[in-house]
C-alpha cells in the first residue's frame, strides 16, 4: 500500500511526458538546434515553479510525509565530475533522443527496441562504477 | 476531452512536471531517474565488482515503483489519451532532418530510422543504441544526476554543481546534434 503512491506518481509522469512530446526524440533533436521554445519551456516553467516551491518548502519548514523538514540533499561540491559527466550524458541524450526516464516511459508506449538502449545505459553504468576510482572528480 | 487528447503545450506540461518533483519531495524522497540505473545494476549483482553497487537496494524500491508507474503511464497515454497527431515541430527542424535522411519526420515519437527493428539489425544500427545508452548511463552515473536530477530537481534548489552538470549536458548535446549526428546519417 505504501508504494502506490509512487505507482501512481509514476503513471502520472509517464502519461505527461508522452503527452507533452518530452519523450520524443525530434524534440530533443529541434531543442538543440534551438529551432523551438517547446522544451525550454517545459524545463524553463519547471524549474521556475520548482525553485518557487522548494523555497516555499523551507521557508514555511514545511514537513514531509515522513515527519521531517523538507530539505534537499545539496550534491558535492566541484566542477570536473560534473562537466565531464554533463558532457558524456549530453553526446547520449542527443544520439538517443532519450535520458533515463522516457527510456523506461518509451518501453510503455510499445518501442521495445529501447531496451537495446536501457541495456545500454546498465553497461554504462557498471563501467561507471567499475572506473570510478580513476576517474577525475 | 479534445484538450487532453491533443498534445500538451508546454506550459501546461511544464508545471506538471514541477508537481510530480514536488510530490516526491513532499513524499520524502527526491526527483532522480538515473539512480535507478544504479539500483537496477545492484540488484543484478554488480556489488561483487564494486563498492558503488554495494548498498542496500531495498531502500530504493520506492523509485523503482516510480519507473514502473511510468512505464505504464506510456501505456496509457499512448493507448488512451493520444489522438495519433503528428508533432508540431518546426519546419526548419523537419527539412534539417530531411537532409540527413529522416523521412517521416515526426508521425512518430522516435524516427524509425534509429528505433525500427529492420534497421537496427546491422552492425550500424545495434551499435547507435547501445553506444547512445552506455554514455547515457555513464554519463549521468559520473555526473550524479540526469535531467530529473539536475536540470529539474538541481535547479530547482539553486544548485552550483547541477548548473554545472546542465551546462555539460548542453555541450555534449550541441557537438552531437551539429557535428556528429550528420557524420552518422548524412552521406
Amino acid at each position: 500500500m505504501k508504494f502506490l503512491k509512487f505507482l501512481l506518481v509514476g503513471v502520472f509522469f509517464g502519461i505527461v511526458l508522452v503527452k507533452s512530446e518530452a519523450v520524443s526524440w525530434y524534440r530533443i533533436y529541434e531543442m538543440f538546434k534551438f529551432q523551438s521554445f517547446h522544451m525550454y519551456g517545459i524545463i524553463g516553467s519547471a524549474v521556475f515553479l520548482g525553485i518557487l516551491f522548494i523555497w516555499l518548502f523551507k521557508k514555511f519548514k514545511v514537513k514531509s510525509t515522513e515527519g521531517k523538514e523538507i530539505d534537499l540533499i545539496p550534491k558535492d561540491k566541484g566542477v570536473t565530475r560534473y562537466i565531464l559527466g554533463g558532457t558524456i550524458f549530453g553526446f547520449g541524450w542527443a544520439l538517443a533522443g532519450a535520458c533515463p526516464g522516457p527510456m523506461f516511459i518509451l518501453v510503455g508506449t510499445g518501442v521495445f527496441s529501447m531496451l537495446i538502449v536501457i541495456a545500454g545505459a546498465l553497461l554504462g553504468t557498471f563501467a561507471y562504477g567499475v572506473l570510478m576510482k580513476k576517474l577525475p572528480h | 476531452m479534445d484538450y487532453i487528447l491533443q498534445p500538451w503545450p508546454w506550459y501546461v506540461s511544464g508545471p506538471l512536471i514541477a508537481f510530480v518533483m514536488l510530490l516526491l519531495v513532499y513524499f520524502g524522497k527526491t526527483f532522480g531517474m538515473s539512480s535507478n540505473l544504479q539500483t537496477l545494476c545492484s540488484i543484478g549483482g554488480a556489488g561483487k565488482y564494486s563498492d558503488y553497487f554495494r548498498f542496500d537496494w531495498k531502500a530504493n524500491r520506492w523509485n523503482l515503483t516510480v519507473v514502473l508507474g511510468a512505464v505504464l503511464g506510456g501505456f496509457i497515454a499512448t493507448q488512451y489519451l493520444s489522438d495519433g497527431s503528428a508533432i508540431a515541430l518546426s519546419s526548419e527542424t523537419i527539412s534539417d532532418l530531411n537532409a540527413l535522411g529522416f523521412n517521416e519526420v515526426g508521425e512518430t515519437l522516435l524516427p524509425p530510422e534509429i528505433y525500427k527493428w529492420e534497421n537496427i539489425l546491422s552492425l550500424k544500427g545495434i551499435l547507435i543504441l547501445v553506444i547512445a545508452g552506455f554514455l547515457v548511463g555513464f554519463g549521468t552515473r559520473y555526473a550524479g544526476g540526469c535531467t530529473s536530477g539536475h536540470a529539474i530537481t538541481g535547479l530547482s534548489n539553486l544548485q552550483l554543481p547541477s548548473l554545472i552538470a546542465v551546462i555539460g549536458f548542453f555541450i555534449g548535446g550541441l557537438i552531437m546534434t551539429f557535428f556528429i549526428l550528420p557524420l552518422i546519417f548524412g552521406s
